[in-house]
């Protein structure tokens, strides 16, 4: 390949969401038929930098970006996404957007039908126009072929393995004439390995038809298999550029994951650790996106257990599991008692609380008071802000409310008053009302999750900070789920790492960043075994 | 100023404030025009505790999260039949009306706890079931009404079976709250004469106070939660389909005793097609009220029943006179009825 043009170069691109820099100085450059892959954890903001590449509207109406985009020699500013595929610029999407009662040609060709004439439709607009199936058939044929895809171009998509479907995403992309890039986002997400690995060599022959291809990953095998160069984002900043020859896996996963950790000063002896206060074993919790299957875990009383991994990894889907909201199997026992599954009821009895990381969707009443989102969970399974009459209930005001003001005092709600509802709440403080209600249930176990997403710096701190003062002062166990390692590592005592809905390996706060990086992208135990091999 | 005047325009709402109006002007030119105006003050009166409790149905079916229950016809249909059984067991005015709303309540009870199960079943297109289980039930009390083995004289064709359209209370408990502690206000003025049907008044009140009540007990407040937001309600610990069941009983419940009580101002009971559209008209007063698909309180219905009943009361008269035509009330109560239901469907905000 001869050609050294930058197809796209992407230079200095910098993109700020409401004061909140997401994107620093970041350089891109894609040469023709080279794979490009883009590394990093989520919201390292690699879909930032795609969307500012399709000109997504979101980052139009956040106030654009700054940096230049050239393409081709041009420089070119994309305002919409129908302007970037008109550019040739075309992405390969995570979901599928396939129409299943329409064959693979129909679909490859959707709104780009080839037409004929017959004696009639000559006066008609072309839109009228009866649709050449020869002619799309063998353009579908084409594209198929350069996938290596068997498949006849005149089956229906419905019912088709997902695998295939992603072949028809692709297959669509490649079929229009003018496409000079490709982007994959995360497309071995949801595919069988026998599939992502024909996947990763279909990509091989779009490289060598010339086409260039960004490939969004978090998947470091597939990067040292494919990619010739490897841009490595973290925080919004670019971390390094790599090229395939120069690095290995160890290394990737290094920069993906390292960063300075701040610790908040922890006293870990003086800690008192009990014995096991809640033991999972074989858990399987149907949460789509998130699901778990077969994980074991142990937590000791005291402590403050992470639970990390990527997005998708079922992270989150342990403390949904354990409190019962999805369907969930398996064993889960409290203080050595069984704990029923499928129970909000009885894991509210058994002294567990939980802070969703749906806040909006799960976390609150967002029409109703602070007061009563604080107090409901306490009046309706601990009997609490209530007063008792022989045959009637009737909630007690004035306790509910002194213990609301309590509560914006210790936790620092910003609010206008306990009667105000929480739709209007900021995002932290919302956070901290869910927390409340949490505390309010006194409870042995708590589960938070995500307690830091979407929340100003200000907030985050005193939300770390009461989870570490809980659980040193009050000796309660806490099990944190967070997207933010960094975060998992400066107040843990052990983190649990989640791959494919299963623990792919327990560290200490202070491992190694190589560890972490290799548990994340779920290539511990493979590295192990290889190095077991050698051994 | 203005920014006060913002804020009640806000908290009281535009369609309220256009009602209100339209009422205020009404009542001015019925005054301009000569009509007796107590009269038409003494009948917003009487069909404010007419109403009052079938309005008050709306409530616990809203704030369960099933929406506005169109199917309130089911209640009504046990309140009539309560109704029946107390004329048939031969019992005379407080005796009657209470023994009515006794027998009514329990079957009430197993009627919208069945009804609660079905909408469990449907969660998500709740007021379209209940509409169409409201007529199916008041089609199929048609054929019951003809068959049931009720044999007091009162019910009786002059020829034929089964029991006829309209019964008379007059020797029953006609105006029995009505009449209760009645008096009347400026009764030397032939204009102003305003009578006051104190005894339902008190009854829809005690009633709206039994369910602020129950709306700040422990069941109450987990049904407020399981309408409000059923995800977190059962994240809670609430078990949400049985919260709905609670509603739907209770709105049921209510629609069989406002019945009984609208019985005993309008001196009859009227059965087969009348209960057709009856939830209608209390779904259109607390809409007006103020209530959403999802939101409603006590003051909606109070607020709501007024407005609502007073504009039909105060329309009627006045039009006829600066327009004669036929059965205009009816026309224009179908009107207001149903635009405002038309109305706060539209504002029904899909996701959240």
């Amino acid at each position: 390949m001869k050609n050294n043009e930058y197809v796209l170069q992407m230079k200095n691109i910098s993109k700020e969401y409401y004061g909140n820099r997401v994107l620093k100085d970041i350089n891109l450059s894609v040469k023709a038929g080279e794979i490009h892959a883009i590394l990093g954890e989520n919201g390292a903001g690699k879909s930032t930098l795609m969307n500012i590449l399709f000109g997504m509207t979101v980052i139009h109406e956040t106030g654009g970006y700054e940096g230049e985009i050239v393409l081709d020699n041009d420089s070119i500013n994309i305002k919409s996404p129908v302007e970037a595929m008109d550019l040739g610029i075309g992405m390969v999407h995570q979901e599928f957007m396939l129409i299943p009662g329409y064959s693979i040609t129909e679909n490859i060709k959707l709104n780009r039908e080839i037409t004929k004439d017959n004696l009639v439709n000559k006066f008609l607009p072309d839109k009228l126009k009866t649709l050449d199936f020869k002619k799309m058939g063998t353009d579908a044929r084409k594209a198929l072929d350069t996938l290596g895809m068997g498949i006849d171009e005149w089956v229906k998509v419905a019912g088709m393995p997902i695998g295939y479907m992603q072949f028809i995403e692709i297959a669509r992309e490649i079929d229009k004439k003018n496409i000079k890039l490709l982007v994959f986002d995360e497309p071995t997400a949801v595919l069988t390995e026998s599939e992502a690995s024909n996947l990763l060599k279909a990509m091989v022959k779009i490289k060598e038809a010339g086409i260039a291809i960004l490939f969004i990953t978090h998947r470091l095998d597939e990067v040292m298999e494919v990619a010739d160069n490897v841009t490595i984002l973290r925080d919004g900043e670019l971390v390094a550029t790599k090229k395939n020859n120069e690095t290995n896996v160890m290394q990737l996963a290094e920069l993906m994951v390292g960063r300075k950790i701040e610790k908040i000063k922890k006293s870990s002896t003086e800690k008192r650790i009990g014995e096991t206060i809640l033991s999972i074993e074989n858990l399987n919790v149907m949460m789509p996106g998130e699901e778990i299957k077969g994980l074991n875990l142990e937590v000791k009383a005291g402590e403050i257990y992470g639970i990390g991994g990527l997005a998708g990894q079922g992270k989150i889907g342990i403390a949904n599991g354990v409190m019962g909201i999805y369907p969930t199997s398996g064993e889960i026992t409290i203080k050595g008692e069984k704990l029923k599954l499928n129970n909000p009821k009885d894991a509210l009895n058994k002294n567990i609380a939980f802070v969703s990381e749906d806040r909006r969707g799960m976390g609150l009443l967002l029409d109703t008071s602070i007061e009563m989102n604080i107090a409901i969970t306490a009046i309706q399974n601990k009997g609490g802000f209530i007063r008792n009459f022989v045959l009637f209930t009737q909630v007690n005001n004035k306790e509910m409310k002194s213990h609301a003001l309590n509560m914006i005092k210790e936790l620092d709600i910003r609010c206008r008053s306990e009667k105000q509802v929480t739709r209007r709440l900021s995002g932290g403080n919302q956070q901290k009302v869910c927390i409340a209600r949490a505390l309010t249930l006194e409870p042995a176990i708590l589960f938070v999750s995500e307690p830091t997403r979407g929340i100003d710096v200000g907030a985050k701190k005193i939300v770390l900070d009461t989870l570490v003062k809980l659980n040193k002062e009050l000796g309660m166990t806490i099990v944190m789920t967070s997207s933010e390692l960094a975060e998992l590592r400066s107040v843990c005592d052990k983190i649990a790492i989640i791959s494919e809905g299963k623990v792919e390996g327990i560290l200490s706060p202070d491992a190694s960043d190589v560890d972490f990086g290799l548990m994340m992208a779920g290539e511990y135990k493979k590295m192990q075994s290889k190095g077991d091999d050698i051994k | 100023m203005m920014e006060k005047i913002n804020r009640f325009y806000k908290s009281f709402g535009l369609p309220r404030l256009i009602i209100a109006s339209f009422l205020a002007i009404l009542s001015v030119t019925a005054v301009v025009v000569g009509l007796p105006i107590g009269d038409l003050f003494s009948a917003i009166l009487v069909r404010f505790g007419m109403h009052g409790i079938l309005v008050l149905a709306m409530v616990p079916a809203i704030i369960a999260g099933i929406g506005l229950n169109f199917g309130l016809p089911l209640g009504i249909l046990c309140g009539l039949l309560g109704g029946l059984i107390s004329i048939e067991l031969d019992l005379k005015g407080f005796a009657g009306f209470f023994t009515a709303i006794i027998i009514a309540m329990p079957l009430a009870a197993i009627v919208g706890w069945a009804y609660g199960w079905l909408l469990n079943r449907v969660k998500g297109s709740e007021m379209m079931v209940a509409t169409y289980a409201g007529f199916s039930a008041v089609s199929i009390m048609s054929i019951g009404w003809l068959i049931l083995p009720l044999k007091s004289p009162e019910f009786a064709w002059p020829i034929g079976k089964g029991i006829r359209t309209t019964i008379a209370l007059v020797d029953r408990y006609e105006r029995v709250l009505n009449d209760f502690w009645d008096f009347t206000l400026f009764a030397e003025s032939d204009k102003l004469r305003l009578l006051v049907p104190t005894g339902s008044i008190l009854f829809v009140l005690f009633a709206c106070l039994l369910m602020w009540m129950f709306l700040r007990s422990r069941v109450g407040v987990a049904m407020r939660a399981a309408g409000d937001n059923p995800k977190f309600a059962e994240a809670s610990g609430i078990n949400v389909n049985k919260s709905r069941i609670v509603g739907t009983m209770l709105s049921t419940i209510l629609g069989s005793i406002g019945i009984i009580v609208f019985n005993q101002s309008f001196s009859f009971i009227q059965l087969y097609q009348a209960p057709m559209f009856m939830g209608f008209g209390a779904v259109a007063a607390i809409l007006i009220g103020g209530a959403s698909v999802k939101k409603a309180s006590i003051s909606n219905v109070l607020i709501g029943t007024l407005l609502f009943q007073g504009m039909l009361v105060v329309s009627l008269p006045v039009a006829n006179i600066i327009m004669t035509l036929e059965s205009l009330a009816e026309i224009s109560r179908i009107i207001i009825s149903n635009g405002i239901i038309l109305y706060a469907l539209t504002q029904v905000s899909g996701g959240e």
